[in-house]
């Protein structure tokens, strides 16, 4: 959202360097969060099982609980080690999208409609392929 | 690798590989992940699917991290990266529905071709646009043009070729669907060649656009069951320390050196997964 200066046909519009240091922050501590959850569930994870031999040459597949919104929650309030790492990876999956959110107000606050409708058009998109059943 | 390790020495060791792969993406652009794959499926043994699924997570740790030093500074083109979204995004999901149908030996090859353009594209020498370039109409349309800070103050720039540079955003998207990547170098190539964008913000454009891509795919391979929590902990970890390292000494990085060893690094890690994937053993 920076304002070009000297750009064509750019009319006037509200400072937005707010807009971005606060996108910044938020970006910021939901990464942080997100690690954090991760890597409380992966001491967790390796306090249970650090000697267990590790096999990711075959392909198995996660168990339904580990796949599925709200298996994961159920998983990790449950204080299941992967299911708060898988929870943690979630709260990093929403950190793209929470910025595309306020992507959408921070073109509102500028009175730019048509990135307002653009970037819903981009928001509706992940909402689609983070919701449907199966992906796609 | 045929030592076994257990479960606390694989992490660490994943781990640190993430670290340095991470801070590498990070610099040069082309994000962590497109190592990560190839690191994790030649050097560790991983199924080319989890690589894919932890790759894929790391690739939004890499964007989001690292986008709010990127903001600070205030090189990246918020509208160009959003109107470019679009592309990308319906291209990750096309992507990720190509990904359940295609063989996994036919996905490494693809992913070993991929990685020899971006190994090429990372000794290619971008700076130097030529001056007083005239306003394209599209962008006009879109308010697309910008400019950015470089040491004599703010830079004006014009952007060029939206259509060409939009199907090729398109590309990207269906590639980092496929293979769990953030296609940076597609991405670069877009709007460094195509769109006539100035690198630094070319470079940080995709590294926002990266994320929004790779949340696209990621629900889709959350539900898929290629996401290992075991696994993507250490890779996530180590990217996102990697990253922030990275874009902390970006501004005063020898980016053109850098590109150049790390295209080296991923031309011979291309040609292993190819062959890998001639052979079927992937």
């Amino acid at each position: 959202m920076r304002v070009g200066k000297g750009g064509a046909g750019l009319g006037a519009r509200v400072d937005d360097k707010g807009v971005e240091i606060f996108l910044g922050k938020m970006l910021r501590w939901g990464v942080l969060l997100a690690a954090l959850v991760v890597f409380g569930g992966g001491v967790c994870f390796l306090a249970e099982s650090r000697d267990a031999a590790q096999n990711y040459r075959t392909f198995r597949g996660e168990p339904a609980e580990l796949r599925s919104l709200p298996d994961i929650v159920h998983q990790a309030m449950a204080l299941r080690p992967l299911g708060v790492i898988q929870f943690g990876l979630l709260l990093l999956i929403a950190t793209p999208v929470a910025r595309v959110l306020f992507s959408v107000l921070g073109f509102g606050l500028e009175r730019d409609w048509m990135y307002v409708v653009i970037t819903l058009l981009v928001l509706a998109l992940l909402i689609y392929t983070l919701t449907s059943r199966n992906g796609v | 690798m045929n030592i076994q390790l257990n479960a606390l020495q694989f992490t660490l060791v994943v781990a640190l590989a993430s670290f340095l792969a991470g801070m590498l993406g990070s610099l040069t652009g082309l994000g962590g992940g497109v190592v990560i794959v190839p690191l994790l499926t030649l050097v560790f043994g991983v199924d080319i699917r989890y690589a894919i699924g932890a790759s894929l997570v790391s690739v939004i740790a890499t964007s989001s991290g690292a986008a709010a030093a990127y903001l600070r500074e205030g090189y990246s083109n918020m509208r160009v990266g959003m109107f470019l979204e679009i592309a990308t995004t319906v291209g990750a999901v096309s992507g990720a529905f190509l990904a359940a149908y295609l063989h996994t030996s036919i996905i490494a090859i693809v992913f070993g071709l991929v990685l020899l353009y971006s190994a090429y594209a990372s000794t290619q020498t971008l700076e130097g646009l030529p001056a007083g370039m005239a306003a394209d109409r599209i962008a006009t349309i879109l308010r697309l043009d910008g400019s950015y800070p470089t040491a004599d103050g703010f830079k004006s720039y014009h952007v060029r070729r939206v259509p060409l540079g939009f199907g090729l955003m398109y590309v990207a998207g269906v590639l980092s669907g496929l293979l769990g990547i953030g296609s940076g170098a597609v991405k670069v190539l877009a709007m460094d060649q195509a769109m006539k964008i100035p690198f630094k913000v070319s470079t940080t454009t995709s590294n926002f656009m990266i994320g929004v891509t790779a949340a696209a795919s990621a629900g889709i391979y959350l539900r898929r069951g290629y996401i290992d929590p075991g696994l993507a902990m250490p890779v996530m970890l180590g990217v996102l320390a990697g990253a922030l390292v990275g874009a902390k000494i970006l501004p005063g990085a020898k980016v053109r050196t850098l590109r150049i060893v790390f295209g080296v690094v991923i031309a011979a890690l291309a040609i292993e997964m190819i062959f890998q994937g001639v052979r079927g053993k992937m």
